[in-house]
């Protein structure tokens, strides 16, 4: 017997059909695209004026110049990949349309891979104006890392995928109840990910959970690469690793919060 | 041949509790083809959820419920083509146009001439001239129209009703109900209808269920129910059923 929650029968025709529906209200809403640029600009000028303060006044950052612009803008695709992904699914949530969702044929592994495109979709919306403007203004070419980008890319948007399919899980279970996870889970990820700082200055203690996860992996990468001008493929292959980890446990845990749900009747009320 | 095996939806003593409290207590039932079935109860009857189960949006404390031959959920993917729902617990996307909508949903039911399949409906259910129009920006009557269009895209053997005329006039809840006779008629559709309209029940359905605290207190045809309770009307049916008649007069 099949089981139904493992997602048979993939249809590439319902995830384009999703993505569709996601790519229609993005484009009927101008503040929706907007909010995907402005607060990456934000954060990327207060940083990079930063950056440029300090470097004017201290020999380090003089020669590691465009770390914290580059640790801003990984940061961004880790954290704006995984809010991509949630807000894709909190709409349908806000639309009451999560019956009619879960109601059609549309497998849950299809409906995670429309929600994985549109992240994608709008992150490049934001990212991509973003990076030409630290060109601009800093002199910080993100396109220059090429291949060490396209495996920093991977890695981030891959544990962003992860959370974002685990915060599914929360929201079909809880309901709206949960959507402050949503906003903030990500954060959790910004101290022990070490992203404006290396490994070395936590407590020893701390290290191993941060070398527990995978995005650590990906700004000491980064760091290597823009101080020392060497990449770390060693790096870049155990963040790898652990994102498989982290991907099936987030898939495991969204199924088992999905048949939570039905067994709860929380499909039927997803309110707060 | 058992129930299971020749009607279109089985349920056999379909429980569901929830924190201990019986919303669906025990009931068994089976419809046959291309017949309509009216679902009755007050609040907090069980209706609700005994369609959710049907849809395999609830799973089952115990017992069993199949549809087209397909225990829900776990078999779900099996049939769910070939089913379809309205409910007014759901919306469609406000900002999507109704033709966006009913599209992106006809494809996700794997509909083809999906172009075809809009015009058709939106010509039966009189919707043409608000295709490119927000979903949002429609009236109620407006909107119920394309959730029933979005219902019927699939054109589905099994269709859900909860409540499907509920906060229209009654111009245009007598307009939704003539659409679908037409569309049982002609696609030999078996339905589920909850309702608390009693004369939709009556006009549409030619079976009645009444549900209340999650059991079944009757099953009949609304000919027979009214002569066993010698009553003019299903609502004197409801209301007696609702407040314990019967069961009072069986006491005494």
């Amino acid at each position: 017997m099949i089981d139904a929650d493992t997602g048979m029968n993939f249809s590439a025709n319902r995830v384009a059909a999703m993505v569709r529906r996601y790519w229609y209200l993005l484009r009927s809403s101008w503040p929706r695209i907007l909010d995907l640029i402005y607060w990456p600009t934000v954060q990327m000028l207060m940083w990079g004026f930063l950056q440029l303060y300090i470097s004017q006044n201290a020999g380090f950052f003089a020669q590691a110049g465009g770390v914290f612009i580059g640790s801003v803008l990984l940061w961004d695709i880790l954290f704006r990949g995984q809010l991509g992904f949630s807000i894709s699914f909190l709409e349908e949530m806000y639309a009451r349309n999560l019956g009619n969702i879960m109601m059609s044929p549309l497998r849950p592994t299809e409906f995670l891979l429309a929600l994985m495109i549109m992240s994608i979709v709008r992150l490049s919306i934001g990212m991509v104006p973003v990076s030409l403007l630290a060109i601009a203004f800093f002199g910080f070419n993100l396109w220059t890392l090429g291949l060490a980008l396209a495996a920093f890319f991977a890695n981030l948007i891959l544990t962003s995928w992860s959370v974002g399919i685990f915060v599914a899980g929360l929201l079909l279970r809880n309901g709206l109840g949960a959507e402050s996870m949503a906003w903030t889970i990500m954060f959790l990820f910004l101290p022990l990910t070490c992203v404006y700082y290396p490994v070395s200055v936590l407590p020893h203690w701390l290290q191993y959970f941060a070398w527990a996860l995978p995005p650590t992996y990906v700004f000491e990468g980064m760091r290597a690469l823009v101080i020392d001008h060497a990449f770390r493929a060693d790096l870049m292959l155990e963040a790898f690793m652990f994102n498989i980890v982290l991907f099936a446990a987030a898939s495991l845990a969204f199924l088992k919060l999905l048949e939570s749900a039905r067994l709860h009747g929380s499909l039927l009320q997803t309110a707060e | 041949m058992d129930a299971q095996n020749t009607s279109v939806i089985a349920a056999d003593r379909l429980v569901k509790r929830y924190k201990g409290v019986a919303a669906v207590d025990g009931i068994s039932f089976s419809l046959a083809p291309g017949t309509v079935t009216g679902l009755l109860g007050g609040n907090g009857a069980g209706k609700t959820t005994t369609i959710a189960m049907i849809m395999g949006l609830v799973t089952p404390t115990s017992g069993t419920v199949t549809v087209l031959g397909a225990q829900m959920p776990r078999d779900r993917y099996r049939v769910l083509h070939r089913m379809n729902f309205e409910s007014p617990y759901v919306d469609m996307p406000m900002r999507l146009t109704v033709r966006q909508n009913l599209s992106v949903f006809a494809q996700l039911y794997a509909v083809r001439d999906i172009g075809r399949r809009i015009a058709s409906l939106a010509a039966d259910l009189d919707l043409t001239e608000f295709l490119d129009r927000p979903t949002g920006k429609l009236s109620a009557g407006q909107k119920t129209r394309v959730s029933l269009a979005k219902s019927l895209l699939n054109k589905p053997e099994v269709l859900l009703l909860d409540e499907p005329t509920a906060s229209l006039d009654p111009d245009t809840a007598d307009w939704v109900r003539s659409r679908l006779e037409q569309y049982c008629k002609e696609r030999g559709a078996t339905v589920l209808l909850a309702s608390h309209n009693m004369a939709e029940v009556e006009r549409l359905c030619e079976r009645v269920i009444i549900m209340k605290k999650g059991r079944i207190e009757d099953d009949d045809t609304p000919e027979r129910l009214l002569a066993r309770y010698g009553r003019e009307t299903l609502e004197e049916v409801f209301l007696d059923v609702a407040r314990g008649r019967r069961q009072r007069e069986a006491a005494q």
